[in-house]
């Protein structure tokens, strides 16, 4: 994406004798701007999936041009309020439009807002396609904790705000989410995916995730679903491919199946009717 | 009350001989149909509901200073987050600005007597007070205060999840003060239209009354849209209707839409007029004209067609709505903003800036405001919403936006309050709390950028997971305190410059009609008018050498 750090630089009314200062004042953020690869995060996270990390490159890109455009816009305020202090009582010069100028700075804004947007379209349509793929979760979230199941296979996972459940996940595959919600609303929110959606009553969502690396990470409710909605936490674990095979397996043992079915049955007092957290039932990981 | 009737007016002898005569004293302001006196209270009750969301806000900042704080209890957590934004929002922001100064200064400024229907004006605000205790009153019955957050996201709100009278109090009050708004938006329109002064066309109106007439239209168009949602949020939870959940066949998101098609222009609702405010101060203390004045309008009209159409904004990680759509009106709302910046740049261009405590605010309004107004650029794009939506990046940048309306709403008390009191403010104490202010809005809100960038999510009593976050949460609880600090500021300024400093008809060389007249403004406003030939009457009339220049005629030659 192109930001277009020469553009504001015309945006300034009359700047004819001080141009250059604005000139150099813009010089390193010029370069900052090209030196595309190295640019800095702004402190989001580089993300460990495949649509993370588009989502990390676009918002690094809104950022440069967040800095570039408020930096200048800042030291414009700064020198008009600087340079043109009182310092008389002479009236001044009562000027009120000036055509060119005002539609310099209606113009380039509209040419941002589109490159802004050329580039969201092409990370969004990343972001939510839906490629086929047969490693498939079930997200059920609940008030307060989570369950995770795995259409066509015994494992069953569920936690609550007392004992954090974890999904497990396979690395370098494409991974189909579908969450849900069996009271009300909640939010399936993983930081370092830079990954949220909706879990709605009613309504299955769909993602796809793609992990890059193995790893275990944190994800939380975001949206407020009542009195613990601070601690309806749980974790997301990648493992190879290998592993995740080994992990289903163990589902399939006589005591592996005896822990799905006790996890299904939590599962499902909590779906049937929205009652008071149970305690705490997890099978599975470790 | 007559006694300073200017020796050219004629037409007063009729005026005088029905001179107001009404009660006085306290009887004066239950009774009263005067837009100004109306005003007042309104201002007055304003400002009392921002002491009171800012006590809120300091409880939470406390509670959320430690992981794993026992300050508050969970539930009571839940309930103070919930009234905090109400009470800015539906008690605060909105009254303030469409209630107190919009009162005060329409009429006054297109040289109109009262509003078009003083009656209506009056009920207007008694529906508003009712409303606010309504509200308030959440906090003495059994199970507290609502607690499902300011927006009340069915089915949370419904009767299952959230029994108990706070709720419906809740309801009750939102439908309270939605019925105030929208008889203020009523008044204002048809003041607008119809009591203007003779040679006050529409393009001529001060840029503060174009604002609030847009607003008010604004106001017409969504909050009859609220009023219905809540009506059918109290039938689902007392008359088994099943509109919004799921069980009836109802729909849960369809809250969301009802609830963001007004607050999505709700949010302009609140900012125009304390845009309006600041597009007034700037050019007055800079001496110039409004730069841009016509560019102005039709970004103001700008961003009200377009805040009619980006309501899903606040969606786009229910997976129910069309992204691109939303993402590119939203976008674009950027750029009359951005037009809106630069005329304000361009107003101090040049000028002679007299730094007095109402400039200060109105440039602490512009920066920012702009901190407040590039954040959410990222929040109009979908994949940056997803990761930012529902943490403190949002509470951030809504925060710096408001921050910057409140700068505005100070600012138009220390500039207008003379007119309406007849006494200045002190400007020591008002530069002091902008330091105060400006600096403690910058220091609460930054951490809160970069909290929200690490995965702090909103409405969290606790973050026992996260105990690395402390530090920045410190320190925005730090600004949080330094924002506390300027508050008390304003309220000792209120107590040592009451009656002390008389202001005169116009303390700050004014452009617009309210400064023709005398302050406080006599019953019905005014004793004489300037001609009206440009929107600046008070300053052509002082400054007749100096008027503004006409198209084409900007370079220095």
């Amino acid at each position: 994406m192109e930001v277009q750090p020469s553009a504001p630089q015309g945006a300034g009314p009359q700047p004819t004798k001080h141009r250059r200062r604005w000139i150099a004042a813009l010089i390193p953020l010029t370069a900052l701007a090209l030196s595309g690869c190295t640019l800095p995060s702004f402190g989001a996270y580089k993300s460990d999936t495949t649509t993370g990390q588009e989502t990390y490159h676009l918002w690094q890109w809104f950022s440069v041009g967040a800095v570039i455009i408020g930096t200048f816009t800042f030291l414009l305020i700064v020198w008009a309020v600087l340079r043109y202090r009182r310092k008389g009582d002479t009236i001044p010069k009562q000027s009120q439009y000036h055509i060119p100028l005002e539609l310099l700075y209606t113009i380039i804004p509209v040419i941002i807002v589109g490159v802004l947007f050329w580039g969201t379209v092409v990370v969004e349509n990343k972001v939510v396609a839906m490629p086929k793929t047969n490693v498939k979760i079930h997200v059920n979230a609940f008030k307060w904790g989570w369950g995770f199941t795995y259409p066509g296979q015994n494992a069953v996972v569920v936690g609550n705000t007392t004992q954090e459940p974890t999904m497990v996940m396979p690395v370098g595959t494409d991974v189909a989410v579908t969450i849900t919600s069996t009271d009300v609303m909640h939010g399936f929110y993983i930081p370092q995916f830079n990954f949220s959606r909706y879990a709605l009553p009613g309504v299955t969502n769909e993602v796809t995730f793609h992990a890059v690396k193995t790893g275990t990470f944190t994800g939380q409710c975001s949206q407020l679903c009542g009195l613990y909605h601070s601690l309806m936490y749980f974790k997301v674990k990648v493992v190879t491919l290998k592993q995740y095979a080994a992990w289903q397996h163990s589902f399939d043992t006589p005591a592996g199946k005896l822990a799905a079915q006790a996890a299904a049955n939590a599962l499902k007092i909590q779906m049937s009717a929205g009652l008071p957290v149970v305690s705490a039932v997890t099978a599975g990981v470790n | 009350m007559t006694a300073v009737i200017s020796p050219d007016t004629h037409h007063d002898d009729a005026h005088e001989a029905h001179e107001h005569h009404g009660p006085t004293g306290v009887l004066k302001w239950l009774t009263t149909t005067d837009h100004k006196i109306i005003g007042l209270s309104y201002t007055v009750t304003a400002v009392l509901m921002l002491v009171i969301g800012g006590f809120f806000a300091e409880l939470i900042r406390v509670q959320l200073s430690a992981p794993y704080e026992h300050f508050l209890s969970f539930a009571q957590y839940n309930e103070v987050f919930t009234m905090h934004g109400s009470i800015m929002i539906y008690l605060f922001a909105g009254p303030m600005a469409f209630g107190a100064l919009a009162n005060i200064i329409v009429p006054i400024q297109i040289g109109a007597p009262d509003m078009a229907f003083p009656r209506l004006n009056a009920l207007s605000y008694w529906l508003y007070l009712t409303g606010s205790i309504t509200m308030l009153s959440g906090f003495f019955v059994s199970g507290g205060a609502a607690n499902f957050g300011w927006v009340g996201y069915a089915p949370l709100s419904s009767a299952a999840n959230s029994p108990g009278a706070g709720a419906d109090l809740w309801i009750g009050a939102l439908l309270l003060t939605g019925f105030s708004a929208i008889f203020t938006g009523v008044n204002i329109c048809a003041t607008v239209f119809y009591l203007r002064a003779p040679g006050m066309t529409l393009f001529r109106m001060p840029i503060f009354t174009w604002n609030l007439l847009v607003t008010s239209i604004l106001i017409l168009l969504a909050f009859p849209v609220l009023t219905a949602g809540l009506i059918m949020l109290y039938c689902d939870r007392h008359f088994g209707t099943h509109i919004f959940s799921v069980q009836g066949g109802g729909v849960p998101v369809l809250w969301q839409h009802i609830f963001w098609f007004w607050g999505h222009p709700e949010v302009y609702i609140l900012a125009l007029p304390f845009f309006g405010m600041v597009t007034e101060i700037i050019p007055v203390f800079s001496r110039k004209p409004v730069f841009g004045y016509k560019g102005m309008v039709f970004a103001t009209l700008t961003i009200a067609a377009l805040s009619l159409g980006v309501w899903a904004h606040h969606m786009f990680t229910t997976g129910t709505v069309l992204l691109p759509f939303f993402s590119i009106m939203s976008l674009l709302i950027a750029v009359p903003t951005g037009i809106k910046l630069f005329n304000w740049i361009g107003s101090m261009w040049r000028g002679q800036i007299w730094f007095s405590a109402a400039m200060l605010f109105a440039i602490g309004f512009v920066i920012t405001f702009l901190i407040g107004g590039l954040t959410g650029i990222y929040l109009a794009s979908p994949p940056l919403d997803f990761f930012t939506h529902d943490t403190y990046f949002v509470v951030a940048h809504f925060h710096s936006v408001v921050m910057a309306l409140v700068m505005g709403g100070i600012a138009g008390l220390y500039y207008w309050g003379p007119k309406i009191t007849g006494y200045l403010l002190n400007e020591t104490i008002g530069k002091i709390q902008f330091w105060f202010l400006f600096i403690g809005s910058q220091v609460f809100t930054l951490p809160l950028y970069i909290l929200g960038l690490k995965g702090m999510p909103r409405r969290m009593a606790v973050y026992p997971n996260n105990p690395g976050w402390q530090h920045l949460n410190e320190i925005a609880t730090f600004g949080a305190v330094l924002i506390g600090i300027s508050t008390v500021l304003f309220v000792v300024n209120i107590l040592v410059s009451w009656k002390k400093y008389p202001a005169g008809d116009n303390p700050w060389d004014g452009h617009t009609l309210e400064w023709f007249t005398t302050s406080p403004p006599p019953h019905h406003n005014f004793y004489r008018l300037p001609q009206i030939r440009s929107e600046r009457p008070t300053w052509d009339y002082n400054h007749p050498e100096a008027p503004a220049l006409t198209h084409g005629t900007h370079e220095e030659k």
